[in-house]
């Protein structure tokens, strides 16, 4: 199989890390060879954060490129606009709605481009765009968006239910496992 | 069993199978992991020394004694350790000795972009360099035998994009090994001038034979694919290469990245037309090819700067060049920023407001550089902040001292700051130094320091007294400042430039990060209070922004520091805790 990009891009403390912890246990699971690649450092304090998940026979780069990704999953809309142009033509974009503003914007020093996910469509991307902040409030916890992500972006791939509930048993710390999961479920049948 | 596992992680995982017994470091991006995935074995002494200088000379003298010890750091920080590091490639060791360099190409969290295999040249050193996570659990193994077989520290070369990508390893059982015995050598170990010279043939002979073991070493492997192009790579390049030609060209993959197998290249470059090399940063393997009088390409094209990725090398070398969508419009950055609540913020407007010229540091107080807070002039390497202002302040004198300060963290100064203290000290400038004390290590993500109290597994340790230490030192103006407390920061500040002598101030508050912390519920405004005066946004919080014309507070990442309260004239901002 050739190789498959999942990048998953958001603002530094997001969350992002236990999504591409999750979905690299069920690639693996799933027999593919896997490479994920983080963000650690200054980038993290609350700077835009990308994490790369490549899968397929045999992975070589850790790296997603221009044009390349399958899917962008996005916690945050203008960093779904920042990261566009390493969608692949027929690629998928998966975002939540919430806008989280950037310094620059904060001092008024630049303005947040309004109505992005359209912008998005009219460039001709799939995008998927659901008030994941909202679920994952309804599941207990404002931190459970990458779950929330995460169950929506199920819907496009072909895994079992089973194979995703394994993987998350397997990553989340078994006190917030039950939360996780109505989270996954939210963002699935949203 | 197969397993998903950090680059930084498997380095962990091959020294701890590899029966490393010793380990002593210093955090640096992206470096950091090796060290606390060490402390996740219980059979290995682990240990965070105050900066790289002391963890390598404290690992030397782990392998001196006889059991396999580590040093990692990040590429900034081989420079600190530079001088034991010279000298003990004479020395040689007794059990092996592996020293991890994490180089950050890009500059994800670095001040500069060095590119570390120069050193393992100029100590005259093996350097291995994986490409992945299994070669950094493999070579992290192959790293002690070509220690203790030739008798030299090993240096392990990790970037980046190996250090922090994961991919699938193998994990073995680890081998115990009898320690070495110590045996007093003062020929071999006191490197004082009749013995050193006796040990630099020595080098020179070490160098040949590790040469010679380069060329059948099965760390270099030659995957040939056809006679045209031939790609000489290591590390993450080697990736990007195969990325974009897969088989479709001949690739000679370097594990070993000095010294280079000479005749390994040559047999390779006769067998294709086109030789070239891609590596990042330096054109270090490239100059050594045209040295040996090959016709080589590299540098010609790809850049000396930055990282390399799959389109880049596409680009330079004729593969397939990818694109996608743009929107026409302009995307913000969104540059890292002192998180909501961070102690350091309310330390940072105080001298903003003050006008002060700042001599910055390393740690997650850089970002005071960073607008609104703009509080910042210089920032060079770990410690330079006292150092610089004692020269500062001799050069300009009454013009200057009034008005300038350093500020540096608790843990860059045990690093290194205590020593250009000591220099404030002896040739007594009147600086005013402050030391930033968030009771942590911040930037590389919470370490402990000498000033913390713990040690790395967490378990209470020695405990640094920073005033008592400065005192020690000679300086009489000690005093110690809450930096959530806007007036007092402006107190203290005032009066410490004002008063004709050396003083330091503590701004002491933990990391708002930190878990043991408690946060104050977040707070709100009362949007009839406020009139848009935007004072509070002078102090660049990301939890504050102007929503309709009034300052407006995101709840989800207020931890209620209450440092805009302060600044509100107008009693605008109000807790969101309930009463009773």
């Amino acid at each position: 199989m050739k190789t498959k990009n999942v990048m998953i891009v958001g603002v530094g403390g997001q969350g992002s890390l236990l999504a591409s912890k999750l979905l690299g246990h069920l690639l693996m699971e799933q027999g593919y060879d896997v490479k994920v690649s983080e963000v650690h450092g200054m980038s993290q304090r609350g700077g835009s954060v990308v994490t790369y998940v490549r899968y397929g026979d045999k992975v070589a780069s850790p790296v997603i490129d221009k044009g390349e990704a399958d899917f962008i999953v996005s916690f945050e809309v203008l960093e779904a606009a920042r990261w566009l142009s390493y969608l692949k033509a027929d690629g998928q974009i998966v975002t939540s709605t919430q806008q989280i503003d950037p310094m620059p914007v904060i001092t008024g020093a630049a303005q947040y481009p309004e109505d992005l996910v359209n912008k998005m469509l009219a460039a001709g991307a799939k995008v998927d765009a659901l008030d994941c902040l909202a679920l994952a409030e309804q599941a207990g916890s404002s931190k459970a968006v990458n779950l929330v992500l995460m169950g929506r972006l199920s819907k496009y791939f072909d895994f079992s239910d089973e194979a995703w509930q394994k993987s998350i048993e397997a990553c989340v710390p078994a006190k917030f496992l039950e939360l996780n999961k109505k989270a996954f479920e939210l963002g699935k049948n949203a | 069993m197969k397993q998903l596992m950090l680059g930084n992680a498997a380095v962990a995982r091959g020294l701890y199978e590899a029966g490393c017994c010793v380990v002593s470091s210093y955090p640096g991006t992206p470096s950091t992991e090796i060290t606390e995935e060490m402390a996740k074995f219980n059979e290995v002494y682990v240990e965070w020394a105050p900066n790289e200088k002391v963890a390598m000379e404290s690992a030397f003298g782990a392998c001196l004694a006889g059991k396999r010890s580590f040093c990692g750091m990040k590429h900034v920080g081989l420079n600190v350790a530079a001088d034991p590091l010279f000298t003990v490639a004479y020395t040689g060791v007794n059990a092996g000795m592996v020293i991890a360099v994490a180089d950050d190409p890009g500059m994800h969290s670095s001040q500069n972009e060095q590119d570390s295999r120069h050193y393992a040249i100029a100590a005259k050193l093996p350097m291995l360099e994986p490409a992945d996570s299994a070669e950094a659990l493999a070579f992290a193994k192959a790293a002690y035998d070509i220690s203790e077989e030739f008798d030299c520290p090993v240096l392990l070369k990790m970037c980046t994009r190996v250090a922090h990508s994961q991919s699938v390893v193998e994990t073995a059982p680890r081998q115990e090994l009898p320690a070495k015995p110590y045996e007093k050598n003062i020929a071999k170990y006191v490197m004082m001038p009749g013995n050193a010279i006796r040990r630099h043939p020595f080098v020179e002979e070490r160098m040949a034979r590790l040469a010679e073991f380069a060329e059948t070493s099965p760390l270099n492997r030659v995957e040939m694919g056809g006679t045209e192009v031939g790609i000489i790579t290591s590390s993450t390049s080697y990736q990007y290469v195969k990325e974009v030609f897969g088989d479709s060209v001949s690739v000679l993959k370097l594990g070993m990245i000095h010294p280079l197998p000479q005749k390994l290249i040559r047999d390779f470059a006769s067998k294709v037309k086109k030789l070239v090399v891609v590596e990042e940063l330096d054109p270090i393997v490239e100059n050594a090819c045209r040295a040996m009088g090959l016709a080589v390409t590299g540098k010609d094209t790809l850049p000396l700067l930055g990282e390399f990725s799959q389109n880049l090398v596409a680009q330079h070398l004729g593969g397939e060049v990818h694109t996608g969508k743009t929107l026409d419009d302009a995307i913000p950055p969104r540059p890292p920023v002192m998180c909501a609540g961070c102690p350091h913020r309310g330390l940072f407007y105080t001298l903003s407001k003050n006008k002060c010229t700042v001599l910055g540091d390393i740690g997650c107080y850089t970002l005071g550089a960073v607008a609104p807070l703009a509080a910042m002039d210089m920032t060079l390497c770990m410690g330079a902040s006292i150092s610089a202002i004692h020269g500062f302040n001799k050069a300009l004198g009454a013009e200057s001292q009034g008005k300038t300060v350093a500020v540096i963290g608790d843990s860059t100064f045990m690093h290194s700051g205590m020593t250009g203290l000591a220099n404030i000290a002896y040739n007594q400038s009147n600086s005013t130094v402050i030391i930033l004390d968030n009771s942590i290590t911040g930037m590389t993500g919470h370490q402990q320091n000498p000033t913390t109290g713990y040690n790395i597994k967490g378990d209470p340790a020695g405990k640094i007294d920073l005033e008592a230490l400065c005192r020690a030192m000679g300086f009489e103006r000690v005093r110690v400042v809450d930096p959530y407390d806007l007036k007092a920061c402006d107190t203290a500040i005032k009066e410490e430039l004002a008063v004709d002598a050396p003083s330091v101030i503590i701004s002491r508050r933990p990391c708002a990060l930190l878990k043991y912390v408690k946060h104050s519920a977040p707070l709100m405004v009362d949007t009839d209070k406020c009139k848009s005066c935007k004072a509070c946004m002078k102090i660049g919080c990301p939890a504050i922004s102007m929503k309709n014309g009034k300052a407006h507070v995101d709840a989800t990442l207020c931890v209620g520091c209450g440092v805009c309260e302060q600044l509100c004239a107008f009693g605008a901002f109000q807790s969101t805790k309930k009463e009773g």
